[in-house]
């Protein structure tokens, strides 16, 4: 296997607790308001695969905002629509003068080869059901600003955890930290092998009991195509997993609601629940811009 | 065939000979004449010379070894391998004969492609006994011609890679396999459980975020084969690539109930396990996928206890361009034919202490006995001339790059292992010697 290009982010699981508390540290230092032309003159390419919205546009201003010309590459209307393989577009788009890519690719492990064939950084933007690193820095980010520590937070995980990629990620992330998690869902969305992906992990099958006592309450996305053809019923998912107001009653007074986004009401939680005060959903996004700052300037060398 | 009748002889002095078939571990000289065995004996009675001479002294001699599981790639694929490079390789790794696989482009459904793969415009180095597809195009609904191709040379039917899942056409393929004595092979996996999962279900395919095939798509189609097989008297069922313990277990209820079953594995189903896959290597993708420890483990028993009745390669080549690239949409199949006798003597007989004999057999007799090649297997006196010598205690490291394959997706590039492949002769003559 080749080597990776330093700088590269490409999971949270392979890297040390003091790279991951060295971005944050350094994403504390960023203010998207006062901007610092830390990346004057360098190229980010942003070569996205999937549809995205917060991921492409916090990755765009936090590029932006330190200076960096981006560009943005979609997989419809370019190359990769006549066939054009993932490496001869990352070697196109190197040759352009990208002095860093971010990609977002429907195949896991997809920024991974990329980053084993370019001899410049490659950031993960979501690779597949594999990982979201940028996401779980921003969940962390968001965390740390209302809790003092990840050790020993006891961190609920509800949804379809099986097919997200920012699950893997945030349990790779906080279990790092000595955080307590458990995970919880229908075995269709959380097999018993999701707690091999790393020591100490609990599985629930009951919101009632992963939410008691929690501090951190992460709740994923369902998609309702995924539903289809399972032995659980959307009716039935709603009325045992759904984040309401009276579940989150059971969790500590001061739990935090995170949810990566994009919410859909009336599914995974409630109205209420996405709007309350303990809800960092739209803290989440807004933190993405400093976190993604950093992540760039690490990535170019500029993290000083 | 690559071993026209020559006059030339050939003594194979000072080895041990190991011939499972006939019942022999013993020091024995070997002297080949006309393309046959002439003489077994004890060492220095052979009488009158011969126009060559082997030196064995230190060495094994056994019957050449057959590889029920090749894809040579011939006709249509020689991007990847011919049946001239891919039976260069199976020299070196001390084949002297090779069941070749009928998915090609086309597949080789009609007795003049299996006459074709046998002609020696093909240039092979080694035997190469076809294996025809058990429907026309492996499309698994029409039956090919079995007598016709079995007429032609084929030695089986399979729609390898392509498993027959209707419960009807697998009893008729069965039933018309059954009256001409011909076996058929099968690729067990329910393709309908696995679509889009290109490694073992299990804590890596989680960690990696792959979807996982399960077990059961491959034990479920062994068992209900089993039972198909047993409606029919002289039915023979093989089983491919065998991967998982509870397939196993459907084998070896199969064969208590004499149902004519047998089955092969891999060298890389019996040395790794899906955790190497580690980040995305595309050479660690394969079908069957490398399954878990517990699946490893079951498979070193039957190796050992006489389940498993040949090792066979699945030599499967594929150009670079069909593997440097994402995980799930890299091709199955890595090469083999180098490097499964140094595995089998690494990890079955060093490691795992099974004694040189079994392996040969799994390497002989019982990839013979799979597929009926008579006079092959063995080295009794009149059998064909095919042996392989090999020391089983040479240390030497792989590396593919020197590799005799026209590809070079494998996972045990670089590997150190014990127990190299000496001399490749087939028809009595030396078509590999090792430098």
């Amino acid at each position: 296997m080749n080597k990776v290009t330093r700088g590269s982010l490409l999971g949270i699981e392979h890297l040390q607790a003091a790279e991951i508390l060295g971005l944050l540290k350094l994403a504390r230092r960023m203010n998207p308001r006062k901007p610092r032309p830390l990346l004057r003159g360098k190229r980010v390419l942003l070569l996205f695969y999937e549809p995205s919205t917060r991921t492409r546009s916090s990755f765009e201003v936090a590029a932006k905002s330190m200076g960096a010309m981006t560009t943005l590459v979609l997989s419809s209307g370019s190359s990769i629509e006549k066939g054009e393989s993932l490496l001869d577009t990352a070697y196109t788009l190197r040759a352009v003068g990208a002095d860093v890519i971010v990609i977002r690719h429907p195949h896991a492990g997809a920024p991974l080869l990329m980053a084993q064939h370019l001899d410049i950084p490659v950031v993960n933007a979501g690779d597949g059901m594999h990982e979201h690193p940028s996401q779980a820095l921003l969940d962390a980010y968001t965390i740390l600003r209302h809790k003092k520590t990840l050790k020993g937070l006891r961190v609920a995980i509800v949804g379809d955890i099986y097919h997200s990629r920012v699950a893997r990620s945030g349990i790779h992330l906080l279990s790092k930290f000595g955080a307590h998690i458990t995970l919880c869902g229908p075995p269709e969305f959380v097999p018993e092998t999701a707690a091999t992906l790393q020591p100490g992990l609990h599985i629930s099958r009951t919101a009632e009991e992963a939410l008691h006592g929690a501090d951190v309450i992460m709740v994923l996305r369902v998609q309702k195509e995924r539903l289809a053809g399972m032995k659980i019923k959307l009716q039935d998912y709603i009325a045992r997993y759904q984040m309401t107001m009276a579940r989150l009653k059971l969790a500590k007074r001061d739990a935090l609601v995170m949810h990566p986004g994009p919410i859909i009401r009336g599914l995974e939680l409630t109205w209420e629940v996405a709007d309350c005060p303990q809800s960092a959903i739209v803290e989440e996004v807004a933190n993405g811009v400093p976190v993604r700052m950093a992540i760039l300037a690490e990535a170019l060398g500029k993290a000083r | 065939m690559a071993n026209k009748s020559n006059s030339s002889s050939l003594v194979i002095k000072g080895g041990h000979l190991i011939d499972p078939a006939a019942g022999i571990d013993a020091p024995m000289d070997v002297l080949l004449k006309d393309g046959r065995v002439a003489e077994i004996a004890p060492p220095n009675q052979i009488r009158g010379g011969a126009d060559q001479k082997f030196d064995a002294r230190g060495l094994i001699v056994a019957p050449g070894f057959i590889d029920l599981h090749v894809h040579l790639r011939e006709p249509g694929q020689t991007y990847k391998e011919t049946i001239a490079t891919g039976t260069a390789a199976a020299a070196a790794g001390g084949f002297t004969s090779v069941c070749c696989m009928p998915n090609t482009a086309p597949v080789v459904d009609s007795p003049e492609w299996v006459t074709w793969i046998q002609q020696p415009e093909r240039e092979a180095a080694v035997n190469v006994f076809p294996i025809a597809a058990a429907t026309q195009g492996s499309k698994g609904t029409a039956l090919t011609d079995y007598r016709g191709l079995q007429r032609a040379g084929a030695v089986a039917v399979t729609d390898d890679g392509k498993p027959i899942l209707d419960d009807d056409t697998m009893r008729e393929v069965l039933g018309l396999a059954s009256q001409i004595n011909l076996p058929v092979i099968q690729h067990a996996e329910n393709t309908r459980i696995t679509e889009n999962c290109p490694m073992n279900e299990g804590p890596t395919s989680f960690r990696l975020g792959l979807r996982g095939m399960k077990t059961v798509a491959e034990s479920a189609i062994v068992e209900r084969d089993v039972q198909l097989a047993q409606q029919f008297a002289g039915a023979r069922l093989h089983v491919a690539h065998l991967s998982t313990a509870d397939a196993l277990k459907a084998v070896r209820r199969g064969k208590r109930h004499r149902v004519r079953v047998t089955c092969e594995v891999t060298p890389h189903h019996f040395a790794l396990t899906d955790a190497d896959v580690g980040d995305y290597d595309t050479n660690f993708k394969m079908n069957p996928p490398l399954r878990s420890a517990a699946d490893r483990e079951a498979i070193l028993v039957a190796l050992a206890d006489g389940t498993v009745d040949a090792i066979a390669t699945d030599h499967a080549p594929h150009a670079i361009h069909e593997k440097i690239m994402e995980f799930e949409r890299a091709m199955f199949g890595i090469t083999g034919l180098e490097t499964a006798v140094g595995l089998a003597i690494t990890r079955l007989h060093r490691e795992q202490k099974i004694p040189l004999a079994r392996i040969v057999e799994l390497f002989t007799a019982g990839p013979a006995r799979v597929v009926d090649l008579r006079g092959r297997g063995t080295l009794v006196r009149g059998s064909y001339a095919d042996v392989t010598v090999f020391d089983p205690k040479k240390r030497w490291t792989f590396e593919a790059a020197k590799s005799r394959s026209k590809s070079r997706n494998t996972p045990f590039d670089g590997w150190q292992l014990t127990g190299k492949v000496v001399a490749t002769v087939v028809g009595g003559k030396i078509v590999y010697r090792s430098e």
